[in-house]
């Protein structure tokens, strides 16, 4: 199936996670119609109202609008894209320093490797 | 109303108590999960539900009745073992269901098998063990019903179908019914779980819905399952 999903955490986080992931990096463009939860559904394996409770929390957060009866759109307001965009990557960054850190290197020593080496061999 | 209601139904085979004052709601539109080991009951409370079987106390109503003629009509059951004819054809098969039942859809039943690349001149008698199970499924899924109960849907399946099978359900299942599926391998399945019931020694331990199981536990359903259940 689709998307493989973590069966030790929420599935709808995930849904979320993975909605958002794509609205950020473009796949999803502002405004854009998103497919119908059944088919959401079917393409990630998941439970219709599982989706469906994922889509609410997106709505919630303002990623996501309804258009009565004419199915979920992504938001036209690109502001709160790059809101969310932002804070995925101050966490990622986050996540990234704090892992190097174990490994011994302070913030600039981190960004000197990466700039020298990035991820390659 | 919920679409399914168990009342305070216990179950006795001789002096072996296999169902002990089971009590259960399930509501319309979800996809319940009925976890629990081999032998815990779960074929015996499925069996009741589907009349048959009769409680030795307690009631079971299906959308309103209780369990009888009319409560058939409602529900489409996908029992463990086949009660088909071996030797009938997939299309004997299919027009067979379509007499005996006002809601097959048999159109439904003829594009879910050509999707699955069932012939339908095929014998079941001819068939592997994972086709006839599909073929089961499609049937079951191709009525019109309110509640759809599964018992062991992906018993002897490999894993490429075992996929195709739960996306036939996903895909099959509208908001106006439910899903009951029994099952002791729940790796396969939990995902597409609403809510999850465990039955062990014919008592109802735990009913939660998946997402908050996860949550709580910081595991999988399954992992919670072995934990309570020390298997």
């Amino acid at each position: 199936m689709g998307f493989d999903f973590d069966n030790d955490r929420p599935i709808y986080l995930q849904i979320i996670e993975y909605i958002k992931k794509m609205i950020v990096c473009g796949y999803y463009l502002p405004n854009q119609k998103l497919q119908s939860i059944r088919e959401f559904a079917e393409e990630l394996g998941v439970n219709p109202n599982t989706v469906q409770k994922a889509l609410f929390e997106l709505e919630t957060m303002g990623l996501v609008f309804t258009e009565r009866t004419n199915g979920k759109y992504v938001t036209a307001d690109v502001k709160v894209i790059e809101n969310v965009k932002n804070n995925l990557l101050k966490d990622r960054a986050k996540k990234f320093f704090y892992e190097m850190k174990e490994i011994g290197l302070n913030e600039k020593e981190a960004i000197e490797y990466l700039l020298k080496n990035g991820g390659k061999e | 109303m919920s679409l399914l209601e168990i009342e305070n139904v216990s179950k006795s085979f001789g002096n072996k108590k296999v169902l002990n004052k089971v009590s259960l709601k399930l509501e319309k539109g979800m996809i319940m999960g009925l976890l629990g080991k081999n032998g815990s009951g779960k074929t015996t409370l499925l069996k009741l539900i589907n009349d048959l079987l009769t409680p030795d106390e307690g009631k079971i109503l299906v959308n309103g009745n209780e369990v009888g003629v009319l409560s058939k009509k409602d529900i489409s059951f996908l029992p463990e073992r086949t009660y088909l004819e071996p030797n009938m054809r997939v299309e004997e098969v299919l027009n067979f269901f379509k007499e005996f039942y006002e809601d097959f859809d048999i159109e439904k039943a003829r594009k879910l098998l050509e999707k699955l690349d069932l012939d339908e001149k095929a014998r079941l008698s001819k068939m592997s063990k994972g086709m006839k199970e599909k073929v089961q499924l499609v049937l079951v899924m191709s009525r019109k019903a309110k509640l759809y109960i599964l018992d062991e849907p992906l018993g002897g399946v490999d894993p490429s179908t075992r996929d195709y099978i739960l996306k036939t359900i996903i895909s099959n299942f509208s908001e106006d019914s439910s899903l009951l599926i029994s099952t002791h391998l729940i790796s396969d399945v939990e995902k597409i779980l609403d809510q999850v019931v465990f039955i062990d020694q014919g008592q109802i331990v735990l009913h939660e819905k998946a997402d908050e199981l996860r949550d709580k536990n910081n595991c999988s359903v399954d992992e919670v399952f072995r934990r309570m259940l020390k298997c």
